[in-house]
């Protein structure tokens, strides 16, 4: 790898062009990276990719499940392998895939869902993907990882890169401003980064949404209240020891996930809370289980809280119990 | 590797069929109808074709041989065992608790290449194997075997579009076409047919080949690939419950395990049978 930086400080943009010049960085150096696209060249931002190394780069069509499939037989070669397509797709009709193919069979494939969540908003349910976390953490041998940020993004692909075990990434489309002034924080699987120091409430999320958590604890500040916001990158396997010491430190605590609120972030919180006998207030912020509202993803972040104004007022009314 | 001669490799089918029904009845469980349909391709690939061995097993170089129908383990397993990849004492554990030997393929298990079970995933596997040959101009080959039963699995179609698409002529697939599933016959359940006409129109170079018949294989294989640029499809029609006279092509033996009194019966029919085949000398 080169010293140049791949993101522009400053700078925002989205995890996944981010992803993709990363890789293209890689790819320079490392011949058997190979990208696998199911017509998801574009959506990826990976056209470019395409364009410079045509022999790294393997088109199926759309075709998730033989995408996955293919992606573990070149990986079981020794090919550095990033399966990517949206997250809705692959996670769903190519599930059988990553879990036998890639995790049982432990084919070190990386498995990109692009477009997760509800960033393709108002394309509507077939689009979003808000079961991926819960699929994936009962899944054996997988790493989930949701970066929230161009830094976690560009160091957890270098990582990846160098990580002969399956890894699921989940990314979204939007501008993602880097959390932290200084990127001096080491990047580990596994290990939650703390953006924000605080002692009253400790605000655990994943992914676009750490963004909005960060802007409640500043506007929770004005009112005294100290927030230690976490982006817990690494939804399997949990940093419980971060969430014992969050636990130990905070009053109460708060998830946030761009998830259904069943079989995600939250979900793994609190039952390594509870069954720890660890017992603070506590409550699951995520899309609720029901036909999800239409609209931009902006706008269904707005609809069920996970925005800033939102995140303030569940952290005033835990505190307030 | 020292090539054996058309009886030796006769013999071998004949002993892999009572070892196959052997530890079926010692699990009590198995495939037994498929494992006796599949066997003889399985010998001559690892007896004739391929490239692979327990010396090899870790070298990029090597053949791969990667059962999509997993379910039939038990040929598979045999096979293993009587190349070396383990002692064959390892399969009275089949299906025990805690053992490796389990229903359907595992890479715990050495000698096998890809966890199995699940269908419609070999082949998707396989034109990854075979494009990860291409892209590094090695020349090992893939070999992966189907059943016919699981063709309408919508993985193997898409696929067999991007085998034809990178010309993965590298690549073999083999259909144990015995023409029943546990329904009933295939024809029936979801008629396939005319599969060689099928592949052929995505793109394959299809031959037909009497399944049981190990000079016929032999051939067949050694005569790959069948076009240039073309990803290679046998046809390999075969009987499923094969050498055992009460169990071919009668549907309860698809995982039928036999009694004490079957079982003899059946290994004095292939001891029987073995009789029949002079030795070389």
């Amino acid at each position: 790898m080169g010293s140049e930086a791949v993101i522009e400080k400053g700078k925002a943009k989205a995890n996944l062009d981010v992803f993709s010049s990363t890789l293209q960085e890689l790819a320079k150096h490392d011949r058997n990276i190979i990208v696998v696209t199911s017509d998801s060249r574009g959506s990826g931002k990976l056209a470019p990719f395409g364009q410079k190394f045509p022999a790294q780069h393997v088109e199926v069509g759309i075709a998730e499940q033989n995408l996955v499939g293919v992606a573990a037989g070149l990986a079981s070669c020794g090919k550095k392998v990033f399966a990517v397509s949206p997250a809705c797709f692959l996670t769903a009709r190519a599930l059988e895939q990553i879990k036998n193919d890639v995790a049982y069979s432990n084919n070190p494939v990386n498995v990109i869902g692009i477009s997760a969540g509800v960033s393709y908003g108002a394309l509507g349910s077939t689009h979003h993907s808000l079961h991926d976390f819960a699929a994936l953490r009962a899944i054996n041998n997988i790493i989930v990882v949701a970066p929230a940020d161009n830094f976690e993004t560009e160091q957890a692909i270098k990582l990846a890169a160098q990580t002969d075990q399956p890894i699921y990434f989940r990314f979204g489309k939007r501008p993602m401003q880097n959390l932290k002034e200084d990127n001096n924080d080491v990047f580990e699987f596994g290990k939650g980064r703390i953006i924000n120091e605080g002692s009253d409430i400790a605000i655990i999320a994943t992914g676009e949404t750490v963004s909005p958590a960060l802007q409640a604890a500043k506007k929770l500040k004005e009112k005294n209240i100290s927030a230690c916001v976490v982006s817990m990158h690494t939804v399997k396997p949990l940093d419980t020891s971060l969430i014992t010491e969050l636990a130990n430190r905070c009053k109460a605590i708060l998830t946030i996930e761009e998830h259904s609120v069943y079989g995600g972030l939250g979900e793994a919180c609190s039952s390594y809370l509870l069954q720890n006998k660890i017992y603070k207030p506590f409550r699951i912020m995520g899309i609720p289980d029901e036909y999800t509202v239409t609209g931009s993803q902006q706008e269904i972040f707005d609809h069920y809280g996970l925005n800033e104004k939102g995140v303030a007022e569940e952290v005033l009314k835990l505190l307030s119990k | 590797m020292i090539k054996m001669t058309s009886k030796q490799l006769q013999k071998k089918s004949i002993q892999y069929r009572k070892n196959i029904l052997k530890y079926i009845f010692h699990a009590n469980a198995g495939h037994t109808g498929g494992s006796l349909s599949c066997i003889d391709i399985l010998n001559v690939l690892y007896n004739d074709v391929m490239n692979v061995s327990p010396e090899n097993f870790k070298s990029p170089d090597r053949d791969r041989y990667i059962q999509s129908k997993g379910h039939s383990v038990e040929a598979l397993f045999v096979v293993l065992a009587d190349k070396g990849f383990f002692p064959e004492s390892d399969l009275s554990t089949l299906c025990k608790y805690k053992s490796h030997y389990i229903g359907h393929p595992t890479r715990k298990v050495n000698g096998v290449e890809q966890n199995t079970g699940a269908l419609g995933h070999g082949l998707p596997i396989s034109v990854g194997t075979a494009l990860a040959a291409k892209m590094d101009n090695k020349k090992f080959r893939v070999f992966t075997l189907l059943g016919d039963g699981e063709l309408p699995e919508g993985s193997n179609w898409e696929a067999a579009l991007t085998a034809a698409h990178y010309k993965l002529d590298n690549l073999c697939a083999i259909i144990d076409n015995n023409k029943l599933q546990i329904t009933g016959p295939i024809s029936e359940v979801c008629n396939t047919d005319p599969i060689d006409k099928k592949f052929e129109s995505f793109g394959w170079a299809v031959r037909h080949v009497d399944g049981h018949n190990l000079d016929e294989l032999k051939k067949t294989f050694s005569a790959m690939p069948f076009a240039d640029g073309k990803p290679n499809l046998v046809i390999a029609h075969t009987v499923k419950g094969k050498g055992v006279s009460y169990m071919e092509n009668v549907i309860k033996w698809h995982h039928g395990v036999p009694s004490e009194q079957q079982l003899e019966e059946a290994m004095s029919e292939l001891d029987n049978a073995m009789v029949t085949i002079p030795d070389d000398f």
